[in-house]
């Protein structure tokens, strides 16, 4: 058992990897080719885009864009990125302008160059910019593409994600999360309130404004409407937002008394799971997406934190109470066919991966309610549903929860809490490369868009 | 260590009650209502008192409806859910004016009761706000929060006397309804941890009812670990958070 329990983590970071590289590929890929894709990440070099024209905005956006696109390449995980101090000298802002054997040849050693050209002009940002193959001199171009928005250093940065999503498409075959929001709960206004932020944790806005405390963001399939929970004189209730209309509109079958929370979109957006005592007990109900219709699909106490899976949109996975310590279980959207999936220890705030086969969790595999002070960690794992085998992805580092998947399957937000500070980071869902996303406020609970 | 308990005790209803006005406050504070574009449908109020006209000491039921409000307050009553039915024995004629505030705007509604002196009763008015302080503390000193262990939602054995003393207490005093908030500890996650708040405040709910107090007059409110008294991870404040409180259900 032991033994079996070592070699698991490997087995699967393998899977985790190599599913993580052909996620937009044939989902059965994976099991034939092994592990070892990492070995083929293309090396992509990214040029400084060279200003065009004198606007005195021109210098501070490309200096967003260029760094933007550079994070957004990196953070894909999908490309070898070239260090910019091993770049050649010069500023090509068109591939008439770029020497390619000087990117192909050591140190850049490029097999891609993206590269072009950035221009202010009467308010308006316009950005070229291509995709050259490096080590095809002959015909190079990969990608072309023009750009165009209001100058501000927002729209430099979305261009970049747009222009860095167009690249990943290209050159992958992925779709890129570099235009994905992330919601989360921040008390940096003295009382916890649902912001949104991009992908890379710049351009955090508050959505909510409503002075009490609002907890676990939701954002629909389709990014219209967001919802949460928010107490008050009555208890915890499902409140929406519209973020189209940028308002609150009404939820109706939200508000029952005592707690109604964590609530979670069906993939189609037309269905509504959350957490209500309205009966007595926390059991999961589940209501159409204008809050009509509730009725209830669990019927033991301490149910919470459901979560849709988004590739069948027929099953949910929960947390339950009804043995003791929290698990993670899995049931049909009707309430039947209930499989726990944890085996024991302190399971909670599952989120369920796009492609359907995995579960992301929080989980204290060491948890001992009976010893003092707080035992063992509280860490993010991964687990395969078909074989409930898992992976550790975060060790040593604070207590983690709310892990949530980004569109293409390939990352995970989540919230670590080091000394009572709570802040978000990112990683790729086999663990690697960590980092830390928001630094103000106490950060919370985040949720990745769907697209 | 009794005393020690007691003082312990004693902070712990102070800093209660100072959470307690600190979350009035920001309730009905504008500020959140005034940056949040008007939105939605607009509320509406209604509000009225039986009898409209009463000898002082004598009782008058207030009941409201609104709709599509978020926060609803009577002024000199404070906080009230959006719809309620109030008992109140003004001892001068009084203009209760309510507001109920929501996405949408505000509507207010008022209704006004007229109050005849009592015969020899002329001492009451100035007795009223010390009298309403002591059925305060009253209710502070003899329904006690109930305290849990670790993960638990079970009500120790221990506490039995101290919930027996609580049903008495409220049988004595029927008019009286009691909120109780279920409180976490700092550990565990923050959506799991409501679940268990409302458990804790549906056993303590239980067992007063078991000992006689009618459902209807006792509501469960789950703060899980958001409304924390204490926030130091040593055990000492972990249990201070560990427990059902008591608050008037005003």
């Amino acid at each position: 058992m032991n033994a079996l329990r070592r070699r698991l983590p490997r087995w699967f970071s393998g899977v985790v990897v190599v599913l993580a590289a052909s996620t937009a590929l044939s989902a059965q890929d994976w099991v034939k080719t092994g592990s070892g894709l990492g070995n083929q990440r293309i090396r992509v070099a990214a040029a400084d885009f060279k200003p065009v024209g004198s606007d005195p905005q021109t210098p501070q956006l490309k200096t967003v864009f260029d760094a933007t696109l550079f994070n957004d390449l990196t953070n894909a995980g999908v490309f070898e990125m070239v260090s910019k101090s091993m770049n050649p000298l010069g500023m090509p802002g068109a591939p008439a302008e770029i020497q390619l054997p000087q990117w192909a040849a050591d140190p850049a050693n490029a097999s891609m160059v993206a590269l072009g050209a950035l221009q202010v002009s009467g308010g308006r940002l316009t950005v070229s910019g291509w995709v050259l193959d490096a080590k095809n001199p002959g015909s190079p171009q990969v990608l072309g593409k023009q750009y165009g928005d209001t100058a501000s250093q927002d729209k430099a940065r979305a261009i970049a994600h747009r222009f860095a999503d167009d690249i990943i498409a290209r050159l992958s075959g992925l779709t890129g999360i570099a235009e994905t929001k992330i919601y989360f709960v921040s008390a940096r206004t003295g009382s916890k309130e649902i912001w949104m932020m991009d992908y890379d944790g710049q351009n955090q806005k508050i959505v909510t404004k409503l002075g009490s405390i609002s907890l676990s963001p939701r954002i629909s399939p389709d990014n219209s409407r967001l919802a949460f929970s928010s107490i008050g004189k009555e208890g915890w209730s499902i409140r929406m937002y519209s973020m189209e209309l940028g308002r609150m509109v009404s939820f109706s079958g939200g508000a029952a008394g005592g707690s109604n929370f964590s609530p979670a979109w069906a993939a189609d957006g037309s269905k509504i799971a959350f957490s209500s005592s309205r009966t007595g007990q926390s059991e999961i109900w589940v209501a159409d997406a204008n809050g009509g219709g509730a009725h209830k699909i669990t019927s033991f106490k301490n149910n919470s934190s459901p979560v849709w899976n988004p590739k069948t949109n027929a099953q949910i996975a929960w947390v339950s109470g009804r043995t003791g310590e929290p698990q993670i279980y899995t049931m049909d959207a009707d309430g039947a066919n209930v499989q726990q999936m944890t085996d024991g220890g302190y399971a909670v705030s599952p989120s369920w991966s796009p492609n359907g086969q995995f579960l992301a969790m929080a989980w204290n595999r060491k948890y001992d309610p009976k010893a003092a002070g707080a035992p063992g960690a509280q860490d993010i794992y991964v687990m395969d549903i078909a074989s409930k085998r898992w992976l550790q992805l975060t060790h040593d580092a604070g207590t983690n929860d709310f892990p949530s998947w980004s569109p293409d399957g390939r990352h995970l937000v989540f919230q670590r809490e080091i000394g009572h500070q709570s802040q978000l980071w990112t990683m790729l869902a086999d663990g690697t490369e960590q980092h830390q996303l928001t630094r103000s406020g106490k950060d919370s609970m985040p949720n990745w868009s769907w697209k | 260590m009794n005393t020690k308990l007691r003082v312990l005790t004693c902070l712990v209803l102070l800093v209660a009650a100072a959470g307690f006005v600190g979350c009035k406050k920001k309730t009905t504070s504008p500020s959140g209502n005034m940056t949040a574009p008007p939105s939605g449908p607009a509320p509406t109020a209604q509000l009225t008192a039986t009898p409209t006209s009463i000898t002082a000491g004598d009782q008058v039921v207030l009941s409201w409806r609104t709709t599509d409000a978020t926060s609803v307050s009577i002024d000199g009553i404070g906080d009230v859910p959006s719809a309620g039915v109030k008992t109140v024995t003004p001892t001068e004629s009084t203009s209760y004016h309510l507001v109920a505030r929501g996405d949408g705007g505000s509507a207010d509604a008022t209704a006004r009761v007229t109050v005849a002196a009592a015969p020899g009763a002329t001492a009451v008015p100035n007795d009223m706000s010390s009298t309403n302080l002591t059925e305060e503390e009253a209710f502070k000193a003899s329904v006690q929060d109930i305290f849990f262990d670790y993960d638990s939602y079970d009500v120790r054995p221990t506490d039995d006397a101290s919930l027996s003393k609580s049903a008495a207490y409220l049988a004595q005093h029927p008019n009286l309804k009691v909120l109780i908030g279920g409180y976490c500890d700092e550990r565990g996650s923050n959506e799991y941890n409501l679940t268990l708040g409302q458990s804790r405040g549906d056993s303590v709910k239980k067992s007063l009812v078991a000992a006689g107090v009618a459902p209807d007059r006792l509501r469960v409110v789950s703060y899980g670990k958001e409304k924390p008294f204490c926030t130091e991870s040593t055990e000492e404040c972990w249990q201070q958070n560990r427990r059902a409180g008591f608050t008037l259900d005003r």
